[in-house]
């Protein structure tokens, strides 16, 4: 606690503006050049490559949906045969939930939660770089795998005993296995870096009740991260010890069970669902109330529905189930818990219609995304009620009804409120705005493309096709439908191809940005877009939910901090009262060893349990170069 | 956008300690995923178990010898845990050190019990489900003592050196001890669910 | 209930050349009717819902404002969220006790007239009449009879990895899991012939793994169950007699099974009465003896990683066999 006294210890007390900026420049700037890229531990470095890649990811999956439609639109087609056909809809499944749609989710918030909370970085900055290092090294393991013929083969959710030692020979179900660890390991760390950010970092006078809906939807999805994914990766270790070493979880001859790996997968898998749900209302709401001009209607409300979507998310998964053979009894239970999710989902469409309703609309791009987003997810939550009553179920479930229905609520539940939070953050994040014009054929074309493609699989799936065939009889009355859906895709394409182009123009000559491009009320419109590397010259005080709207002219600010070492804000968890002047770790190069260090031991120990062993004295190594003290004024106290 | 100075922070301290501290509560959540872990590991062990038609598979139940005498030394390990922390807290440099090392043995010392405590299962991993549990669970705690080790291994080195003497390690050895008891405390219900529960 | 068929006749109208022999909108089979009956209810409730929730987003978003800018009550918006709130929980209610009837509805009878086990194999059903007298039980693979009108239980069962056994005219789809035992309740309401195919998915061939269930009137499904118990018949033609003599010396034999010959083989499906099924391959083909010479031929190009080796035969052999093939009634 020696607080010195020092040259070395500036305060921004007396700082001009210039000398300040200056000064804080100095401290917090990432190093220009390829070192500077790969030690960066600024959030808004890292959560822009997070959401890049992410979008990269998106592309791709979004070439094999194509690929998939070419070979479905007509009965009998022969462009990509049975192997690669299975080896294309596990890609698409798997490179949709792990390396697009939880990641980006995470890499919003990373960029995001910190400027909407007021601090200067992150809390655990390495953790978060590593974070990013580990999923670009998950995804690239994936994807060179299926460039050489690798690729997972046995559906996103890989059940066994296909995915086991006996029937899945090679090393497909292998990568799967361990590219399930490296996003995990990935999603678990900034989960952690969120919660903790959001629990001890909130600027002071940001009570709880002052949280912005999009903070409190990413701490909610951050717990739902921490407390399922240790079920997939007890689910994806043990498959790789039995089809490694030759243990028994998945043998029913030896005392295994088959449905094992369905309830730990789907324990996991059902509230993966929310963990991608609950950000995209966090964006809903965000642009609901700066669209709107005025707050969401209900924030007490929102919030707890929010809880308890997290909560109930956990007592839903059989339904997954329910075609397996399980008690019915038991089924009868998910079918009401699983109805029940209705309640908080439909507390929070009210709440926005009512927003709507009381408010004054301001028709711009990312309003109109929340607008689609309205139409498409509700059909989602119907089919969704639909899904959750077992006798519905028995004829639907692994239909192309089950296909409509996610496309339905992932979609549009969140690949709409990301496309809306993306024209309403891109302005922040690049200093630019994104075509209004263009803006608007994007969302027309994607949601007619959207709805022409999936509304139809309803059909499809009650007329009895199931889905992962790579091919139908002429005899099946399903070829018209099939015609019509690829048909469409392409429109749905053409949609993502001209958000693609947008994006890429935009960010190299759209027209500068102001602050605050939209007149909304929450801490990230503060500072300039994009941001300086510290995020806020000074950090602010917030008095109250909205701190932009009461005066938008002055903002609050706190001052005391050091400007020569990294520091930041450590406040109380419930009321955001300063606790402490923290350091925060400056760039280090070390995240990136330790995460390669950990991709050899990965990798490699898909061919062998020894690699375990002498695969860890190299991440230790690196784990210790991480944490040993460089004498940095960040290391001060 | 104007700013209007409200609040002056310079007399706050300039490292949190305690439930102050970032990576205090880094370690909670590390620990509230590692625990969801252990539980679930657990759930799988009681699952296998309702499905069987005898418990353990093919297997008398484990010897209650090293598993007794591991546990005997992780509660004992308890107290000097608590003096180490305690310490850290006065900022005591001397006596962290000495208790650091004494920690040092005593995670040591849980793993060569641990050596006796495979062969005590009488299964191997491979011979059927119930073997293949043991051996994780015993696997996946084995894991968290050596990776507590290691940090205190580190943390000792540490105190010793130049960096020792500071705030932030102090608090790096008290959140240290926070998760050796994590991994003591996890153990407990573990050493239930190995050892009595084939016994019921 | 009117709007519902009027509803349902407009779905079937819709989707044009719906054959009906695959489909959970043209049941057959009480289970598939009760089912549908709910499907139509909840998709006619939750329409309305929809429809109800789109009419409010479009006059919330698009209403006259009053011109001057008061704030409309936070207390009539209270009320009005928490009114909807309270009528999704009624509607959610309700549709959780319909199902729970219709679930009900749809569970296996204590006593079924008749059991049959299908197991799952990639990528193909073998299914099993037992009988107490093991001459009387027999075994046949893709197509299942069963008597019209009556409630039978299909025992599931699985040799490899998971499968589901779906045929949506008759009754909701039911998986076949490794280690464990399933059932399901099939009933035909009248003759006919239901496809269904395996609806999880269990590998390469995924897509080619049909089956029919035909449904015929008591007396014809007696004379057919009589005549699968029999032996596989005695070929007359010269070129099935030729076509048995080389089934019997090549690999064949080693796979299947052909009842009454040293033909034992039980890896691939029983061949007894081959030519008496509509199908072969699993649903692939329509039985000829031009599909079964095909078929025989060149297995690994009409469904590519089957099980099925290609045998080397003379052109001779292959017209042999497969005469021999379809003599097997």
């Amino acid at each position: 606690m020696t607080i010195r006294e020092d040259g070395q210890n500036l305060r921004d007390t007396g700082l001009g503006e210039i000398e300040l900026d200056h000064r804080l420049s100095a401290t917090w700037s990432t190093p220009s050049g390829l070192w500077g890229a790969l030690s960066s531990v600024d959030h808004k470095i890292i959560g822009r490559r997070y959401i890049v890649t992410a979008f990269v990811f998106l592309a791709l999956g979004g070439l094999l949906a194509m690929a998939m439609r070419l070979q479905l639109s007509q009965p009998e087609a022969r462009f990509i045969g049975p192997d690669r056909y299975n080896q294309i809809f596990t890609m698409h499944g798997t490179n949709m939930m792990f390396l697009f749609a939880v990641p980006v989710m995470e890499a919003m918030a990373v960029y995001l939660v910190p400027l909407m909370v007021g601090t200067r970085n992150i809390a655990f900055p390495r953790l978060n770089a590593f974070s990013y290092w580990m999923y670009l090294a998950g995804g690239l393991l994936l994807w060179i795998a299926f460039a050489v013929d690798t690729g997972p083969d046995i559906g996103w959710f890989a059940y066994v005993p296909l995915s086991g030692p006996q029937y899945a020979a090679g090393k497909r179900a292998d990568i799967w296995a361990q590219m399930i660890t490296f996003t995990e390991v990935s999603a678990l760390a900034v989960a952690v870096e969120i919660v903790v950010t959001v629990f001890k970092q909130r600027a002071p006078g940001m009570s709880l009740d002052r949280i912005p809906l999009f903070v409190w939807s990413m701490l909610v999805t951050s717990f739902l991260i921490i407390l399922a994914m240790p079920a997939i990766m007890i689910a994806s270790s043990t498959l790789i010890l039995d089809r490694l070493v030759g243990t028994h979880f998945f043998n029913p001859a030896e005392g295994g069970d088959v449905l094992l790996w369905q309830h730990l997968f789907w324990f996991f898998g059902h509230p993966e669902v929310y963990i991608i749900f609950l950000p995209a209302v966090g964006m809903v709401s965000t642009i609901v109330a700066t669209f709107t001009r005025r707050p969401v209607f209900g924030y007490l409300a929102m919030v707890m529905a929010l809880v308890a979507t997290g909560v109930l998310a956990f007592g839903l998964w059989v339904h997954h189930m329910f075609v397996a053979g399980l008690p019915r009894l038991g089924e009868s239970f998910f079918t009401a818990s699983s109805m029940a999710i209705a309640i908080p989902a439909g507390l929070q469409i009210f709440c926005w219609l009512a927003t709507m309703w009381a408010g004054r609309p301001v028709f711009r791009t990312p309003f109109l995304f929340v607008i689609g987003f309205m139409v498409i997810f509700v059909i989602g939550g119907m089919t969704g009620v639909m899904v959750a009553s077992v006798p519905f179920d028995t004829q639907v479930h692994d239909t192309y009804f089950v296909v409509a229905h996610f496309h339905y609520v992932l979609v549009g539940g969140a690949v709409f409120p990301l496309l809306g939070a993306i024209y309403y953050w891109f302005p922040k994040i690049t200093g630019r705005m994104m075509s209004e014009t263009l803006g608007r054929w994007v969302f027309g074309l994607i949601f007619t493309g959207f709805n022409l493609t999936f509304f139809p699989m309803h059909i499809l799936g009650l007329q009895g096709m199931p889905r992962r065939i790579y091919t139908y009889q002429p005899e099946m009355p399903w070829s018209g439908l099939n015609m019509f859906v690829s048909l469409s895709a392409v429109i749905l394409a053409a949609g993502f191809l001209l958000f693609f182009i947008d994006a890429i123009r935009s960010s190299a000559t759209g027209a500068t940005a102001p602050a605050n491009p939209w007149g909304a009320s929450t801490l990230e419109w503060a500072t300039s877009s994009p941001p300086p590397p510290y995020n806020f010259a000074r950090l602010p005080v917030v008095g109250s939910l909205e701190p932009l709207s009461n005066n938008p002219e002055t903002l609050p600010v706190a001052s005391g901090l050091s400007v020569d070492r990294r520091e930041l804000i450590v406040s109380s968890v419930v009321e955001a009262l300063p606790e402490a002047r923290e350091s925060s770790p400056d760039n280090s190069i070390w995240p990136l060893w330790s995460a390669l260090a950990t991709t050899v031991l990965l990798i490699w120990s898909i061919f062998t349990p020894w690699a375990v062993v002498w695969g860890s004295i190299p991440v230790s190594i690196a784990l210790i170069g991480w944490f040993w003290p460089k004498g940095t004024p960040e290391d001060d106290a | 956008m104007k700013q209007s100075i409200v609040l002056d922070l310079s007399k706050l301290p300039a490292h949190g300690l305690g439930a102050a501290s970032l990576t205090w509560w880094g370690t909670l959540a590390f620990m509230l995923i590692e625990g969801t872990g252990f539980a679930l590991s657990i759930v799988v062990y009681l699952y296998l178990m309702s499905l069987a038609p005898q418990w353990p598979l093919n297997a008398p139940p484990p010897d209650l010898l090293p598993g007794t005498a591991l546990t005997a030394l992780l509660v004992a390990s308890f107290l000097p845990n608590i003096l180490v922390a305690r310490w850290a807290g006065q900022q005591n440099l001397e006596k962290v050190r000495v208790g650091l090392i004494i920690m040092s043995l005593l995670g040591v010392a849980p793993l060569i019990v641990r050596i006796f405590e495979f062969p005590a299962m009488h299964i191997s991993w491979d011979q059927n489900a119930y073997g293949s549990i043991v051996w994780v669970m015993l696997g996946l705690h084995t894991t968290h003592i050596i990776t507590d080790l290691i940090d205190t291994v580190v943390l000792t080195c540490l105190m010793f050196s130049r960096h020792g003497d500071n705030p932030r390690r102090y608090g790096d050895v008290s959140d240290n001890a926070m998760y050796w008891n994590f991994v003591v405390a996890t153990w407990l219900p573990m050493y239930i669910c190995l050892y009595w529960v084939p016994r019921l | 209930m009117r709007t519902a068929r009027i509803l349902q006749l407009s779905i079937i109208a819709a989707v044009a050349g719906c054959s009906g022999n695959q489909s959970a909108l043209d049941p057959q089979g009480a289970p598939a009717i009760h089912v549908e009956h709910l499907i139509i209810g909840i998709t006619v409730i939750c329409a309305a819902v929809w429809l109800l929730v789109m009419i409010v987003l479009g006059w919330a978003l698009l209403r006259k404002r009053p011109s001057d800018s008061s704030q409309p009550g936070e207390r009539s918006l209270t009320i009005s969220v928490g009114s909807a709130v309270a009528a999704t929980v009624i509607i959610i209610t309700g549709l959780t006790i319909a199902s729970f009837y219709t679930t009900r509805g749809i569970g296996l009878p204590e006593n079924a007239a008749l059991t049959i086990t299908v197991r799952g194999q990639q990528w193909w059903w073998q299914v099993n009449y037992a009988d107490p007298d093991p001459a009387l039980s027999f075994q046949t693979a893709n197509e299942i009879h069963i008597p019209v009108g009556q409630d039978v239980r299909v025992q599931l069962e699985s040799a490899d990895v998971v499968h589901s056994f779906w045929v949506p005219s008759l009754a909701g789809k039911q998986d076949l899991v490794p280690g464990r035992s399933n059932s399901l309740l099939l009933r035909a309401e009248r003759p006919g012939i239901y496809r269904g195919q395996c609806a999880e998915f269990c590998g390469l061939q995924h897509t080619h793994m049909a089956m029919m269930v035909v449904a015929d009137k008591p007396a014809d499904y007696e004379r057919w169950i009589a005549a699968q118990r029999q032996n596989g018949v005695m070929p007359t033609d010269p070129d099935a007699v030729a076509g048995k003599v080389a089934f019997l010396s090549k690999p064949c034999a080693a796979c299947h099974t052909v009842r009454g010959t040293p033909a034992t083989g039980t890896t691939g499906p029983d061949l007894t009465h081959i030519g008496s099924r509509k199908t072969i391959a699993a649903g692939l083909l329509e039985t000829t003896r031009g599909s079964l010479a095909a078929w025989i031929a060149d297995p690994q190009t009409l469904k590519p990683g089957n099980n099925m080796p290609m045998v080397p035969l003379t052109s001779v052999e292959l017209r042999d066999i497969s005469a021999y093939m379809e003599s097997l009634k």
